[in-house]
């Protein structure tokens, strides 16, 4: 509208970069002072400017990790998270959408039973049972393994409930067609469903790559050993708010690393990110 | 090539609603079987009974002399064109049309043949690589017939194929199924809402009507004979005019026939022409003209009779009770508001028992 | 719910939902069972025997003066973080929907954050509010404030609100821009036609018809303030100082890592549970209106 010209204009383009300053601050912030040298920031004289020690303190931190508190190299913990957020993404998709179309192409008893049992896993978050999820994580004997890591967390309501929505869509006669074409259940799940199911599945994949890569209290609780660590949780063995010794630069060079997979994904594959964001939240 | 057989088929639905009451119809080899009927009339219903994708519950579906009711649809030996042609929207137009055949293990060299084949006759054939939604309506329709011919089926089944597409392609698209049905002389079940779509294509016609079977038979006898008032008005367009013999003015004029314990007569819109004088044995009506429709090679006459009169048995596209209408030649016009007089003869009367269920001889 | 053309198999659609039954049956249901059952028993001192209690344990946690405190705290906490980043989020979303040359440019650069994790926020947050190093708190001491968030209960507190408000400022302005594109701009129209300004507008017409988002957004961010932030505080302030940072989630947490009190643990457990049911159902219920529109 005519409004929208002349001096709003100028004030919603200020107010704008405001914010993205306000958002882009405290990464800044770690960026430089992952640059800079530890003496001068636990005197509390860090420069806002980039300083000299990028490649030193990157390659410190990802080969060899902190002198003090955790020795583990980041770049393994990035392994670590990595194979747990693949793990968790893939291994939701998998189950969910396999469950959403027993659930939405047959009739079977106990169906509906079945769906309110995964269904009401929506209110059951990890926080709330964090013990004793613990305990019988223990006693299978899945601590410190990737499968003690992922598994209790790949059951989704959200994404079965996805999936649902998504083959409630498809209409009836693309089914009717296979049939006479001679396709059975698999063949149609396979040779058409999946395929119709690509950018749901690849919305979905992003967001559930970030909650993957970010998990942290469960991380937290079943890995003890270092090698087994996830990056969230080396960043905050790092840190002793106690302790003068925390090596600021290789802690703020870690927070870069943990933030860079993430981050890239929702910049690079944003059309996908926002996609699959507002339709998990549905 | 296959005789479809339809006794006594019916279905029930687990609410007990009764959808199919009873349907008995024989589809000979190499015929083009129409259902037609208003929506809901269980014509879709009793098409995809005999595909195998609806369960009968009662009756039986004869294909090729094999009993199918208890076979899978892929193992019926059948085709089928659904009405948003669900076409694979991810695989390409050769591949949706491979695809059955695929399924049942074909050679690739024979389904490259098939394939090429079907889309020469459908002119598709630059467009095999595209995927359905790069092409237009009329394309996807051909790439869903191309889909049904490749299979070389007993039986071609049509779901109201046509009904996605404008007016104009509908009647080219109608004339190519004619001919190609013709060609390929493969029995075909049509099922449409459309009753020119209906008359054009069927050899064998099947006008449906709550779940039941009014009338079978040659498009043209069923024209000329309908058996119902049902199948009066819904064959045919504009449909015929109805009206109760009650009233004196027709009474008088039906009298001395055996016509005269007839509840409802009939009369197409084409068979009346506008004269001062009445045909012997025929009947004429004074009218006042109301409306006017000039569409060039005709001219449809909209009016109304003297008295009010009660609604006739019920029939889709009822005219309003006392209304007519007329169909002259485009040359003339009335003037809106003339009063005029319209007759038709003897041999053009319909006329139907008072429930409008049976057709008595005039 | 389902479809009309289904497939007929007695087996099949059993093994297809097998491996999600048993992964929610196992690590969901079996655990928040035990929570319920641990929450009403008592262990003795060694953990030689257990007895019955009914809601003692219950009881004595709404007794304990900490945990009554950590309830209020928790509920302050998602009032003060949803507040203040839903409103920074929802004028910065009325700014990127207007017609602007970059504005999708805009909106990358502001949605990032939300791919930030917890801890990675908390500890950039410390970083730069740390007392004796962060590159703020040189400005705040300069400016005559005595700032130690490390031991002021008062300042951490406020510290960790900030960083979950920032965190989910992309968030909510993600859903925000979405909702106001979904308003017609014809209404808009109508409205300025009407003679209504733009502050008048906003307020008449883009409120209220934002109300369903923001409204979901509320939840959505209450929700958040109690399950999110534990990464965040864990990294910053551990609870501390005292228990001025001590969230519900965190409590239960701490509670368990000292060992101790098992059944009060479980009943903390299952009044976190509770909650959740209460949040998702009134969040269900919100989604069940917006299908009616």
């Amino acid at each position: 509208m005519v409004e929208d010209e002349g001096i709003r204009r100028y004030v919603a383009h200020f107010i704008l970069w405001i914010g993205i300053a306000i958002v882009a601050f405290p990464v800044y912030i770690a960026i430089v002072a992952s640059t800079q040298d530890n003496a001068l920031i636990a005197n509390g004289q860090m420069s806002l400017l980039p300083g000299g020690h990028f490649f030193e303190t990157y390659y410190q931190t990802i080969f060899v990790g902190t002198s003090g508190s955790t020795r583990e190299p980041v770049g393994n913990m990035m392994l670590n998270s990595l194979v747990m957020a693949l793990l968790i993404a893939v291994g939701k998709i998998a189950i969910s959408i396999i469950s959403a179309y027993a659930i939405v192409y047959f009739r079977f008893p106990l169906r509906m039973p079945i769906f309110w049992i995964i269904f009401i896993t929506l209110m059951l978050p990890v926080e709330v049972r964090i013990y004793p999820t613990y305990k019988i994580v223990a006693d299978l004997h899945m601590l410190d393994s990737y499968a003690g890591l992922a598994l209790p967390l790949i059951a989704s309501a959200t994404a079965t409930l996805l999936f649902r929505q998504f083959f409630m869509t498809v209409p009836d006669e693309l089914l009717e067609a296979s049939r006479i074409d001679g396709a059975g259940p698999l063949r149609f799940f396979w040779d058409t469903l999946l395929p119709l199911s690509r950018t749901n599945m690849a919305a979905l994949f992003v967001i559930l790559f970030i909650l993957g890569w970010n998990q942290y209290l469960w991380p937290l609780l079943i890995t003890t050993r270092d090698d087994m660590q996830t990056i969230q949780v080396g960043i905050r063995k790092m840190i002793t708010t106690t302790d003068a010794l925390t090596e600021w630069p290789i802690v703020m060079a870690t927070a870069v690393l943990a933030m860079l997979p993430p981050v890239f994904v929702v910049v690079v594959m944003q059309k996908l990110f926002v996609r699959g964001l507002v339709e998990t939240e549905k | 090539m296959a005789n479809v057989t339809l006794r006594n088929v019916r279905k029930t639905y687990p609410g007990g609603f009764e959808a199919i009451k009873g349907v008995d119809v024989d589809v000979g080899d190499g015929q083009f079987c129409v259902l037609v009927g208003p929506s809901g009339c269980g014509k879709s219903t009793l098409l995809r009974m005999v595909a195998g994708l609806e369960t009968v519950t009662g009756g039986e579906i004869d294909i090729g002399g094999r009993i199918v009711n208890q076979i899978e649809p892929a193992d019926r030996d059948i085709a089928m064109v659904f009405q948003n042609y669900a076409l694979y929207p991810h695989m390409s137009v050769y591949n949706n049309m491979a695809y059955g055949l695929r399924n049942r293990g074909m050679a690739e060299a024979e389904i490259k043949t098939r394939v090429e084949e079907a889309a020469r006759v459908l002119e598709l054939s630059s467009m095999l690589e595209r995927k359905p939604r790069q092409l237009s309506g009329g394309q996807r329709q051909r790439v869903a017939m191309g889909r049904a011919i490749v299979r070389q089926p007993k039986v071609f089944l049509f779901d109201e194929p046509l009904s996605n597409l404008d007016a104009k392609l509908r009647i080219a698209m109608r004339v190519e199924i004619r001919k190609l049905q013709r060609r390929l002389n493969t029995t075909s079940i049509y099922v449409t809402h459309d009753q020119l779509e209906a008359m054009t294509l069927a050899d064998i016609l099947v006008v449906m009507n709550g779940g039941q079977v009014e009338q079978i038979g040659n498009p043209l006898a069923i024209y000329e004979k309908p058996a119902t008032t049902f199948v009066a008005s819904f064959i045919g367009a504009p449909p015929m005019n109805l009206m109760s013999t009650r009233p004196e003015e027709i009474r008088s004029q039906l009298a001395g026939s055996n016509a005269a314990d007839a509840g409802i007569l009939g009369i197409r819109p084409e068979d009346f022409v506008i004269t001062d004088q009445t045909p012997d044995g025929g009947v004429a009506l004074p009218l006042t003209v109301e409306a006017i429709e000039r569409v060039g090679a005709e001219t449809f006459v909209y009016g109304s009779r003297e008295q009010e009169e009660q609604r006739v048995a019920a029939t889709p596209g009822e005219l309003p009770p006392g209304e007519i209408i007329v169909r002259i030649p485009g040359t003339e016009a009335p003037a809106i508001g003339a009063k005029i007089r319209v007759a038709a003869v003897r041999q053009k009367l319909h006329l139907f028992s008072g429930d409008g269920r049976t057709r008595l001889e005039a | 719910m389902q479809k009309q053309a289904i497939f007929q198999s007695k087996l099949l659609p059993y093994a297809l939902v097998a491996p999600q039954l048993a992964i929610v049956l196992i690590f969901f249901y079996w655990p928040a069972l035990q929570a319920v059952i641990q929450s009403f028993l008592l262990q003795d001192a060694f953990g030689l025997s257990t007895s019955f209690v009914w809601f003692d344990n219950y009881i004595e946690l709404f007794r304990d003066p900490a945990y009554f405190e950590s309830i209020l705290r928790t509920f302050f906490f998602s009032f003060a973080i949803a507040v203040s980043s839903l409103s920074v989020a929802l004028l910065l979303a009325v700014m990127a929907d207007k017609p602007l040359r970059g504005s999708t440019l805009y909106r990358t650069l502001l949605i990032w954050p939300y791919a930030v994790a917890p801890p990675v926020v908390g500890v950039l947050w410390i970083f730069m509010l740390h007392p004796s190093l962060g590159v703020i708190s040189r400005y705040l001491r300069a400016a005559g404030i005595d700032w130690n968030p490390l031991l002021d209960g008062d300042q951490a507190a406020s510290l960790i609100i900030l960083a979950a408000a920032w965190k989910q400022i992309s968030y909510n302005f993600l859903f925000f821009l979405a909702g106001l594109q979904a308003i017609p701009k014809s209404v808009l129209e109508a409205a300025a036609i009407d003679g209504a300004r733009p502050m008048r507008r906003f307020w008449t017409v883009t409120f209220p018809l934002l109300s369903p988002t923001i409204f979901f957004l509320l939840v959505v961010n209450i929700v958040y303030a109690f399950f999110d932030t534990f990464g965040i505080i864990d990294t910053m302030t551990r609870g501390g100082p005292g228990k001025s940072t001590e969230t519900l989630v965190y409590k239960v947490y701490s509670d368990g890592l000292l060992g101790g009190n098992l059944g009060s643990s479980a009943a903390q457990s299952v009044i976190l549970m509770i909650m959740v049911i209460v949040l998702t159902g009134i969040q269900f219920r919100f989604v069940e209106r917006k299908v009616t529109y």
